[in-house]
């Protein structure tokens, strides 16, 4: 799986905390164009909970109950419309301090999601596949 | 042991269409837009019927449907939507059977579980509604000699509600009681996983209902579930589902200044102390089935007790016993009345609980049983089933936090009372709970102390009409399953009444 990943890194940079594979980045580039700037929401519960919520972006309104994980960079091309995008992750504060310890892609399945994400109608679902950070990785993130 | 034939094959109790609209207005209209989406079964994965794809047109007829029926409704006495929801009751039980295989066949849970449990206890619901409605009083208030305080119930009037797949008909027929009881009509979003049984259970009970009254729209989320969510024809959502849905319902709720209900799931602590193993005797038994209780409805239970919390010093002998109980489930056809745990109700859902195996091991939790999905065969090959699992590890790692919503739970053990009740605190829900001990005043100070609104004293998995059902924490907002649920689908009317003859003073 991961040399299927685009992690946004620059040199010197902290390590990412999300990814996307490339089969969601290709998603993201089609539901892009057709609900506009794309946000997601990691949930947590019941049903359909633990699953990544994929919404127009600001359709969730996130406040300081929430931490923003990082934007996943989509690259041109992948984009029907050729343009290179980003899509914000969010998730709830106090899920994140458990949530802290591991690095988390972006993946997508066959399925049928409930909730409000948008790709639910394409008959795939956004899924969270997760590792933990390695030794190097949370030295640099931990503090 | 009796094994029912699959709806749509030869001798089969239960039959779908091979195709469903909307009903709306007490009758099945085409979606606006003409689409359909696939319903496959999780038992074999197969698609045995369509459903209309909602979306804002559709539920703005839905709407026009309900406000033209609400006012009518409203005006009903208690006595005649009493006998309504007895009749309901009634019409159901006299469908049991089929409607249990029809249920089945669209969830995948063991039929044992809708014979005995899902229709059983709808049935006992639109019962308990229909008496709590009918003794349900107002109140008076003698402000002083000339002044009279009257407060009156009044329905709010049209109302919306948004059902999980996890228990297709008992969560609807959980909202759709109390708010027919208090005179509402309703306009309800199933789960775009199980859009079917609730229609199945709509056609049987047709003629009962005013037309507009229930009106059922389905389609997905994005679609169809948000316009209802977001309308300010609304006068109030309830839901039930996930936490990032709940806090964007009640975003949308705060536009329209509407009231919210929501039942947003938890990670439920299922507590032992030493004295449960004090003898091997009855109540020893009843406790190991109270911890295999996690693979009930395969897991997809907002309160399945994903978290067992063990004290040390029966730890390993307990656990023993309870992995020899977990072993000991029966999976297979869920159509087969010997089946205990049958498919998960989608291919996400078992895509997501393989994920948290993964991450499981990463964390250095132990998987002491099961941990893989559970290939079958012939009939049932293509379906979404999973092992029962029973994982090792420490409260801080992600399957102990998390809901899974599979048959999965996460094993720790805890040195004494104050440790124990740290455990169970320690996650951002609180639905439900477990404790098992043969101390009443542990059990009562453990009840106490435990952040959840339902807390299971030496028992498990029990849903009773007039228990209290209802979150703590992230677990959500108000209670279901009691007559309290009534005050959550009515406006209070007050008359302030004076009968002096002389003027206040003021002018």
């Amino acid at each position: 799986m991961s040399d299927d990943v685009r992690s946004p890194q620059a040199v010197g940079a902290p390590p990412a905390r999300v990814a996307v594979t490339d089969a969601a980045a290709a998603l993201l580039a089609r539901l892009r164009v057709k609900h506009g700037d794309l946000m997601f929401h990691q949930s947590g519960g019941c049903c359909d909970g633990s699953s990544p919520m994929c919404y127009p972006d600001g359709d969730f309104i996130t406040g300081d109950a929430d931490i923003h994980l990082g934007d996943l960079a989509i690259a041109a091309g992948s984009d029907q419309d050729g343009d290179a995008f980003t899509v914000p992750v969010w998730m709830s504060r106090n899920q994140f301090e458990y949530w802290k310890h591991t690095h988390l892609t972006i993946d997508v399945v066959p399925g049928r999601g409930a909730g409000f994400s948008v790709e639910a109608p394409e008959g795939v679902r956004f899924l969270i596949r997760s590792r933990l950070f390695t030794d190097e990785e949370w030295e640099v993130l931990r503090d | 042991m009796t094994v029912y034939a699959a709806p749509g094959t030869e001798g089969a109790i239960a039959s779908y269409r091979p195709r469903y609209d909307h009903w709306i207005g007490g009758e099945y209209v085409a979606p606006a837009n003409g689409q359909y989406f696939e319903n496959p079964s999780p038992v074999n994965g197969r698609t045995f019927t369509e459903v209309a794809r909602g979306d804002a047109d559709d539920i703005d007829r839905a709407l026009d449907a309900a406000h033209g029926a609400a006012p009518a409704w409203g005006r009903t006495s208690v006595t005649e939507r009493a006998i309504i929801l007895n009749k309901i009751a009634d019409r159901i039980e006299e469908h049991l059977e089929e409607l249990a295989v029809a249920e089945t066949w669209e969830n995948g849970k063991p039929v044992r579980e809708t014979l005995n449990a899902d229709l059983p206890l709808a049935i006992d619901h639109f019962r308990y509604f229909a008496g709590a409605i009918r003794a349900q009083e107002g109140s008076i208030s003698e402000i002083d000699g000339d002044t009279i305080a009257y407060h009156f119930h009044e329905p709010l009037g049209v109302v919306g509600q948004i059902i999980p797949w996890n228990f297709p008909i008992l969560m609807a027929v959980w909202k759709l009681a109390p708010a027919l009881a208090a005179g509402n009509a309703v306009v309800l979003k199933p789960a775009e996983q199980t859009p079917t049984s609730i229609l199945y259970l709509m056609e049987l009970i047709a003629d009962l209902l005013p037309p507009g009254v229930v009106n059922v729209v389905n389609g997905f989320g994005a679609e169809a579930g948000k316009p209802l969510a977001s309308s300010s024809r609304i006068r109030k959502i309830a839901f039930t589902g996930e936490t990032t849905t709940g806090r964007l319902i009640m975003q949308y709720a705060s536009q329209n200044i509407i009231p919210v209900t929501l039942e947003l799931g938890g990670k439920s602590p299922n507590v032992f102390f030493s004295d449960v193993a004090a003898e091997h005797d009855e109540f020893y038994d009843k406790a190991l089935e109270g911890f295999t209780m996690f693979a009930l409805n395969q897991g997809e239970v907002c309160t399945c007790p994903s978290r067992a919390l063990i004290q040390s010093d029966i730890y390993s002998s307990f656990l023993g016993d309870a992995i020899a109980r977990t072993e000991a489930i029966k999976q297979g056809n869920p159509l087969d009345t010997d089946t205990m745990i049958g498919a998960q109700a989608s291919n996400d859902q078992l895509e997501k609980i393989l994920s948290y195996f993964d991450i499981g091991k990463a964390e250095g939790a132990k998987v002491l049983t099961g941990g893989y999905r559970a290939e079958m065969e012939g009939d049932l090959a293509g379906g979404y089933y999973v092992t029962p699992t029973i994982f090792e590890g420490k409260n801080s790692m992600r399957i102990f936090q998390e809901e899974i919503f599979g048959p999965v739970v996460a094993v720790t053990e805890f040195a004494d009372f104050d440790d124990a009740i740290k455990l169970a605190n320690d996650a951002l829900y609180g639905l439900g709970a477990g404790v098992w001990t043969r101390s009443g005043a542990d059990a009562y100070r453990a009840g106490r102390s435990i952040e959840a609104g339902r807390v299971w004293t030496n028992s498990y998995h029990t849903y009773p009409a007039a228990a209290a059902f209802g979150g703590y924490k992230g677990s959500g907002v108000g209670r279901e399953n009691h007559k309290m649920m009534l005050d959550h689908y009515q406006q209070t009317k007050n008359l302030l009444v004076s009968y002096a003859q002389g003027r206040q003073g003021f002018f």
